[in-house]
C-alpha cells in the first residue's frame, strides 16, 4: 500500500494492538516462572513480589522433567531424521523423473497429509496390540511405536515440501555433474544435496517442531517410562495442586529447543511454508 | 541395485561435449526406468504401512463389534454389519445425538476461528508488507505463537483462565471492575469460547505467514496508480489487495479450515481426555468413544463418516471457489 499519513497512523496502532495480544500470555508465562511459590498460591498478581530462579531448579524434581525431555528428544530426532532422509529420495524422484505411478504416489502423499491423526491412531493402536500378541513385539508404549506414528504426519509433509524445493533447482546441476563422471546417485549426494541444504534444514526444523508438540499419539502410545513432554506436563498441569511458577518455568525450558530452531531456520522456513500460497 | 551406485562407463572417460550429452541421454534412458522406483521405494513402502493399511483397517473395524472384551484379540471380533453406523448416526440415540451436536459445534468453531485468524492475519500482513524500521522484529514476534509448542501455550491459557486465581478474572473483576465475581471459564458454555480464543491465538500467525507472502507479491505500481486516481486505503484494499491474493486465500482457507476442524490438541490440553459437553469437537469425540468408552467399533464408524465428510467438503470447497477466480474486478 502507499504509505500515506493515515496508513502510518493505522500501522502504529495496529502493530501495538497485535503486539499486546501476542505478548500478554508470554508475559504471564515468563513473570510467573520467576515468582516465589507464595505469589502463585493466591490471586494473580501482575508484578512478582520478588524475583527468584528457584522454580527453574525445583521443577526437575517436582516432575521427572529430565526424563520427559530425553524421551521427547529421542522420539522427535529419530522421527525427523528418518522422515527427512526417506523423503529426500522420494522427493528427488518425484521432482526429476516422469515415471509410471508418480501421479498416484503424489496424490496419496497429498491426501494423507490432509487427514487428521485420529483416523490413523485407532487402527495403528489395534495393529500394535495385535503385533504384541502375535510376535511379542512391543510397540504400545515404546519409542519405536511412537516414532512410526510420528512419521504418519512428518513423512508426507517432508516429501511434499522437498519435492517443491528440488523442482525449483536447475536440472543443469546434475547434468554437469554427470558429465564429470558421477552417477545419478553420486550427482544427488555430491551436488544436489549441498545446494538443497537450506531447504532440507527448513523441512527438518519443521518436522522437529511438529513432533516436539505432538499430543494425540503420545497420549495413547506412551507409558510411564516413555512419556513425552506434552503428556507429562499436561498430566502435571491438570492436578489439583499445581506449583504454577514451576510449571511455567518448565514451559520456558521446553520451548527453548523449538524457538532456537525456528529462529535459526526462520527465513527458509517462511519461504518454504508460504510457497504453496503464491502463484 | 549395483547399477545405480556405479558411474556409467560412458561418462567415466573424458568426452567431447556433443558425445557427452549423447552418452547421458543413452545412459539415462536405460537407468531412469529403475532409478525413480528405487528412490521412491522406501517412502512408498512406509506410506503403505502407516497410511494405506491403517486406513483400510480403519474402515474394516467400523463393521466389527469392538469393545473392551474383544479388543485384546480384535482379529476375532464379531462382524456386525452396519450396526456401528446405526448407533453412531441415530439422532435419537445417546451417541448419535452427541455426534450431530459435535458436528454442528465443530463447524461453528471452524468458521469462528478461521474468520478471526484470517482477519488478524490479513491486517498484520498489510501493515508489514512494506519495508520500514522494525519490520523484521514484528515479523518474527508475530510468528512466535506458531513456533511455540501448543501444549506450552494452551496450558498457559488454562492457567490464565483459572477461575479462582487466573489472570483473566483478576483483570475483569479487580482491574476493570466490570464483573463482581469471576466466572468459571473452563466449564459449561464458557469453555467453547476459551477454546476459540486459544485456537485463534495459535493459528493466526499461520494465516499471517501465508498472506504476507501473497500481499508482498503485489507490485507497488498498482497501488500507486490507484492512489493517483484517488482511491482510499479501504478501496485499494478491497479492489486491489483482496482480488490479487485470491489464490493464496483458497489454499489458506482450505488448509486452516481442515486443521481447525480436526483440532484435538487444544481441547485435550484444556480439559483433559473428556471435554465439557458444550465444547466437544469431532476428533475428541472419536477419541472418547474409542479410548475412554472402549467402543472402537463406534469410534471406527465415526472415523469413516469423518473421512467421507472431509473428502466431500474439500472437493465441494475447491469447486465452489475456483471458478470465481476469473471475475477479479467489479
Amino acid at each position: 500500500m502507499i504509505e500515506t499519513r493515515g496508513f502510518r497512523i493505522l500501522r502504529v496502532f495496529g502493530l501495538a494492538f497485535i503486539t499486546l495480544i501476542i505478548v500478554l500470555p508470554l508475559y504471564v508465562v515468563i513473570t510467573t516462572s520467576i515468582k516465589p511459590l507464595k505469589d502463585v498460591r493466591g490471586a494473580f498478581e501482575w508484578i512478582p513480589s520478588e524475583f527468584t530462579l528457584a522454580p527453574y531448579l525445583d521443577i526437575w524434581t517436582t516432575v521427572p522433567l529430565g526424563k520427559y525431555f530425553a524421551n521427547s528428544m529421542i522420539v522427535t530426532i529419530s522421527a525427523t531424521i528418518l522422515s527427512v532422509s526417506i523423503a529426500i529420495l522420494a522427493a528427488y524422484a518425484l521432482s526429476r523423473f516422469d515415471f509410471r505411478g508418480a501421479r498416484s504416489f503424489r496424490l496419496i502423499v497429498l491426501s494423507t497429509q490432509m487427514f487428521p491423526g485420529i483416523l490413523f491412531l485407532l487402527p495403528l493402536f489395534l495393529i500394535f496390540t495385535q503385533l504384541e500378541r502375535a510376535v511379542g513385539l512391543q510397540l504400545n508404549g515404546s519409542y519405536l511405536g511412537l516414532i512410526v506414528t510420528y512419521m504418519t504426519f512428518s513423512l508426507p509433509f517432508s516429501i511434499w515440501m522437498l519435492t517443491g524445493f528440488f523442482a525449483s533447482m536447475p536440472k543443469e546441476l546434475e547434468e554437469a555433474a554427470m558429465v564429470d563422471g558421477l552417477g545419478r546417485l553420486g550427482a544427488l549426494v555430491k551436488v544436489v544435496l549441498p545446494v538443497a541444504r537450506p531447504g532440507i534444514i527448513a523441512v527438518s526444523v519443521y518436522c522437529f517442531i511438529t513432533s516436539w508438540s505432538e499430543v494425540l499419539f503420545a497420549s495413547v502410545l506412551t507409558n510411564k517410562d516413555t512419556r513425552t513432554l506434552s503428556i507429562g506436563l499436561q498430566a502435571y498441569a491438570s492436578q489439583t495442586d499445581v506449583y504454577w511458577n514451576q510449571m511455567m518455568a518448565a514451559s520456558v525450558v521446553v520451548s527453548i529447543p523449538v524457538l532456537a530452531g525456528f529462529l535459526f531456520a526462520q527465513r527458509h522456513l517462511v519461504a518454504g511454508l508460504s510457497s504453496g500460497a503464491v502463484k | 541395485m549395483p547399477t545405480i551406485t556405479q558411474a556409467p562407463p560412458e561418462t567415466s572417460e573424458p568426452l567431447k561435449p556433443r558425445d557427452a550429452s549423447k552418452a547421458i541421454k543413452r545412459s539415462s534412458i536405460k537407468r531412469d526406468r529403475f532409478f525413480p522406483y528405487a528412490l521412491s521405494a522406501p517412502a512408498a513402502f512406509l506410506e503403505l504401512l502407516i497410511h494405506i493399511v491403517p486406513m483400510l483397517l480403519g474402515v474394516w473395524i467400523a463393521f466389527l463389534s469392538l469393545t473392551q472384551f474383544s479388543i485384546a484379540n480384535w482379529v476375532k471380533a464379531p462382524f456386525v454389519g452396519l450396526q456401528n453406523f446405526i448407533t453412531a448416526l441415530d439422532p435419537n440415540g445417546p451417541i448419535g445425538s452427541q455426534f450431530f451436536d459435535a458436528l454442528g459445534r465443530t463447524f461453528l468453531f471452524t468458521v469462528l476461528v478461521v474468520a478471526i485468524a484470517w482477519s488478524l492475519g490479513i491486517f498484520a500482513a498489510v501493515l508489514l508488507a512494506s519495508k520500514f524500521r522494525g519490520n523484521g522484529f514484528f515479523r518474527t514476534l508475530f510468528l512466535v505463537p506458531y513456533a511455540l509448542p501448543s501444549y506450552v501455550t494452551t496450558i498457559a491459557w488454562a492457567f490464565m483462565f483459572n477461575q479462582r486465581d487466573g489472570m483473566v478474572n483478576r483483570f475483569l473483576v479487580e482491574d476493570l471492575g466490570i464483573l463482581d465475581e469471576g466466572p468459571f471459564w473452563l466449564l459449561g458454555g464458557n469453555s467453547f469460547f476459551v477454546m476459540v480464543v486459544v485456537a485463534v491465538w495459535q493459528f493466526w500467525p499461520f494465516a499471517f505467514l501465508m498472506l504476507l507472502a501473497a500481499v508482498q507479491s503485489i507490485p507497488n505500481e498498482v497501488y500507486e496508480a490507484a492512489s493517483l486516481d484517488g482511491a482510499s486505503l479501504w478501496k485499494q484494499f478491497t479492489s486491489i489487495t483482496l482480488p490479487m491474493i485470491k489464490h493464496a486465500n483458497v489454499v489458506l482457507l482450505l488448509m486452516l479450515g481442515l486443521w481447525v476442524f480436526n483440532q484435538f490438541d487444544i481441547p485435550y490440553l484444556l480439559f483433559g481426555p473428556v471435554s465439557p459437553e458444550e465444547a466437544t469437537l469431532i476428533s475428541p469425540l472419536i477419541y472418547q468413544q474409542s479410548f475412554n468408552n472402549w467402543n472402537f467399533g463406534v469410534g471406527g464408524a465415526l472415523s469413516v463418516v469423518l473421512l467421507i465428510a472431509l473428502l466431500i467438503v474439500s472437493a465441494f470447497y475447491i469447486r465452489l471457489v475456483m471458478p470465481k477466480e476469473k471475475s477479479i474486478d467489479d
